[in-house]
């Protein structure tokens, strides 16, 4: 059979301005930091710096907190739910018209594939704003009661993985509800949320409705300890997530989690393995593995365990990794050298520990933080890559014979953010949809995401929902 | 206290035969297992009403285990037989309307017609959740028209074993306003009774032991909060924990950074001091029902 060798197809950067260095956004306008200091945000598959960024001190927080709290007790609450969902349609219209510039600013930051940020990233950004633009006027039909009220400065710190996607799940509801926002994007990934406060100042957004501040932890930390916040949402580690729920014990803060997970991803052997394939692949190294609801642990019914193999390593084979802002990689960069060393270890881990470990053949290019897509086979549930979250492109293969084991070693996990389920008979997908401790459960599919579908986590994957009518109430005072 | 029976005889001079106020945990009565009790006095402190039993850390973790163990069958049971079983907790509370009469008037020292009014109150309170156990999927759950070639659709499931701190001050009405709302929809209890009137408590446990709610459902546990409260919400295998009854703020935060180890969902106390301000006759909306439920979201394609 003849092969077709891939040309180089890269998306011209040239659409996307990178100023030297940034400001916080605070007021309406980027100001200069009072107390920030500054640091360097790097391209993750050059590591060619892109900008200085500010890392936000006490008083830049306690700034973007006043003009939080300005802008909600003043122009904001006194518009009407119709208006405040003008602006959010704007905000929507905004990112559409921008979406390339978006997309390819946003893999130039994470190192996300282009193929990704373009045709999944960017829009749900818009139409995550589309759909919580309708609800603004609608809050007295969401069934909170006929009139629920706003709960005043949400804190909202969001992680490096989706960078403009988790802003907009957390700012979108926030200010459909009725409430002004502090911001905090994630240390490495800052630059779509600065063009982000542009957006806001296109939209003629009233000042000190959308702060963004740049930082890293000790920035987080500062914003959700903060006393004039009234509500925090984070997305990002459970260990985080558990300081978090620490530092507002005690307070009137409302507070929603939404933090990691180790999904099992269960194919039983009536299952379309080619389908299934397609899914476990979406399903671990879309995204880099750089998503909490990854299906991280294949469960593969015993029978068809060598079968599915086989065809997982062939076409693994394919998988192209390289340049993110080529259109044809699959595979982009990891998204620090932090988290680099931490899926080398745990890798690490995974051999000394006794499992098997492969990867295809690939060549990782020689700048940059890279990862090939790898496969752990021969996992048992007490190893460290079966139980603790990598976060990145790596596989563990664990086998089972009945759908009760299935279920045992599926939930034998104190996280419970997703599932997946592979099977043609239609009475056993929604009994293990049933019997899975899981918020989300993906059956024959994974890795769908949409604004009208709430998402989150049971047990340790944190609490509260976003997307949907569910995610109204994280926004409001019920 | 006119209307009350004496402590010792019913007025015709037969003397009473007492009741043993004992623990209730996985469908037994046990004793606390470290032999301790306290004594339970009326509201004026005038009377001796029993010696209630001192729940024990172990008591608590027994507790909890039970609780666990019960929480497959409870939270598989259909909707319409957890309605069912619930109806049949009102049916024998109502039966033992004038023994609670007795027990709130004690122990929180009510007036006969507003000890009447509270237990007439917790049973229909009682009612009003039973009739969720079949409804709350359909006002908590969606179709969600994705843009996609899916269905996917979201329905509520019970977050599983829930720790209650109960309202001191109201013994029967606050305290059936906090449990009912957790085992209608397929969590199992572990309560904390009020310290000061924890009898109603107890016989609410003897109207479970023989309304058909399956052991370990609902376990109760008399003694101190303040002791036994933070192994609950330090307990690894607690999903959530209500503390509603923590009137002292101070405690109350450390139970909730407690709590934050496994990430248990927290109910806070109301602000101000516990539940001394707090009206439990008003419309209890649906708030209690949300607390207590994780949402879960299953997308699946749609083809030929």
């Amino acid at each position: 059979m003849p092969t077709f060798d891939y040309a180089p197809a890269p998306e011209s950067r040239s659409i996307v301005d990178i100023q030297p260095s940034y400001g916080l956004f605070i007021g309406g306008e980027m100001v200069d930091p009072i107390d920030g200091t500054r640091f360097k945000s790097v391209n993750p598959a050059t590591e060619e710096v892109l900008s200085e960024v500010v890392a936000a001190g006490p008083q830049d927080v306690d700034r973007a907190v006043d003009a939080a709290r300005a802008a909600y007790a003043g122009a904001w609450s006194r518009l009407s739910g119709r208006d405040r969902g003008k602006y959010l349609y704007r905000l929507a219209r905004i990112v559409q018209e921008r979406s390339r510039e978006l997309a390819v600013l946003e893999s130039i930051d994470n190192g996300k594939p282009i193929r990704e940020s373009r045709d999944v990233d960017v829009p749900l950004v818009a139409a995550h704003f589309f759909y919580y633009a309708g609800w603004a006027d609608k809050l007295g039909y969401a069934g909170f009661g006929p009139d629920p009220r706003p709960l005043g400065v949400a804190a909202q710190v969001i992680p490096w993985n989706f960078p403009l996607l988790m802003l907009a799940w957390k700012i979108a509801p926030a200010l459909a509800c009725g409430n002004t926002v502090v911001l905090k994007p994630a240390e490495t990934t800052p630059l779509t949320a600065l063009a982000f406060a542009d957006i806001c100042q296109q939209a003629d957004l009233p000042p000190g409705v959308v702060n963004i501040i740049t930082g890293a932890g000790d920035t987080g930390r500062t914003l959700v300890e903060h006393p004039g916040v009234d509500k925090v949402a984070f997305t990002g580690s459970t260990e985080v997530g558990r300081q978090i729920a620490r530092s507002v014990a005690g307070t009137r803060k409302k507070v929603t989690l939404e933090l990691g997970g180790k999904a099992a991803n269960v194919v039983f052997d009536d299952a379309p393995l080619d389908q299934a394939i397609e899914g476990i692949v979406n399903g671990i190294f879309f995204n880099q593995g750089h998503v909490c609801c990854a299906g991280s642990r294949l469960l593969v019914q015993e029978s068809v365990a060598d079968e599915l193999l086989a065809g997982l390593k062939r076409r693994l084979g394919t998988l192209r990794l390289g340049d993110p802002l080529d259109k044809n990689t699959d595979i982009g960069a990891i998204n620090s050298a932090e988290q680099l060393d931490k899926i080398r270890m745990l890798s690490e881990v995974g051999e000394t520990e006794g499992a098997e470990r492969w990867s295809p053949p690939c060549e990782l290019p020689e700048r940059g933080f890279w990862f090939p897509p790898t496969v752990f086979t021969g996992v048992s549930q007490s190893h460290r890559i079966a139980r603790e979250e990598i976060f990145g492109p790596v596989l563990s293969v664990l086998t089972f014979r009945t759908p009760t084991e299935a279920i045992e070693k599926a939930n034998n996990t104190p996280y419970g953010l997703s599932a997946g389920v592979w099977t043609d008979k239609g009475s056993r997908i929604l009994w293990m949809a049933q019997q899975l401790r899981a918020g989300v459960v993906w059956a024959n599919t994974f890795n769908r995401f949409d604004p009208t579908s709430p998402f989150g986590g049971y047990k340790e994957s944190g609490y509260g929902r976003e997307g949907g009518r569910h995610g109204l109430g994280a926004y409001l005072d019920v | 206290m006119a209307w009350g029976r004496t402590s010792m005889s019913d007025g015709d001079g037969r003397l009473e035969v007492r009741k043993t106020y004992k623990l209730y945990i996985g469908g037994s009565f046990p004793r606390s297992e470290s032999g301790r009790s306290y004594e339970v006095r009326s509201a004026d402190g005038e009377r001796f009403l029993a010696n209630a039993a001192l729940a024990s850390r172990k008591d608590a973790r027994d507790a909890v285990v039970a609780a666990r163990k019960a929480f497959p069958g409870w939270s598989s049971t259909t909707a319409y037989n957890r309605g069912q079983v619930l109806y049949r907790v009102a049916e024998m509370l109502e039966g033992r309307r004038s023994q609670f009469v007795h027990e709130v008037g004690a122990g929180e020292g009510l007036k006969r017609r507003d000890a009447e009014a509270a237990v007439d109150a917790a049973v229909d309170r009682w009612v009003w959740y039973a009739g969720w156990s079949d409804k709350v999927h359909q006002v908590q759950g969606s179709s969600n028209p994705v843009a996609g070639p899916y269905f996917d659709f979201s329905v509520p499931e019970p977050t599983g074993v829930v720790a209650l701190v109960a309202p001191p001050a109201s013994s029967l009405l606050g305290l059936v306003s906090l449990l009912a709302p957790v085992i209608v929809t397929g969590n199992t209890a572990v309560v904390l009774a009020s310290e000061t009137a924890p009898l109603p408590a107890i016989t609410l446990a003897e109207v479970l032991a023989t309304s058909d709610v399956p052991g370990g459902v609902a376990n109760l546990l008399t003694g101190r909060p303040a002791e036994i409260a933070p192994w609950l919400a330090s307990h690894m295998d607690v999903n959530a924990i209500d503390l509603t009854g923590i009137g002292d703020p101070e405690l109350a935060t450390e139970l909730e950074m407690a709590a934050a180890a496994n990430l248990k969902r927290v109910v806070r106390p109301p602000a101000g001091t516990g539940d001394q301000g707090t009206d439990w006759s008003g419309d209890p909306g649906l708030d209690r029902l949300r607390a207590f439920l994780e949402t879960k979201t299953v997308w699946h394609p749609v083809g030929i």
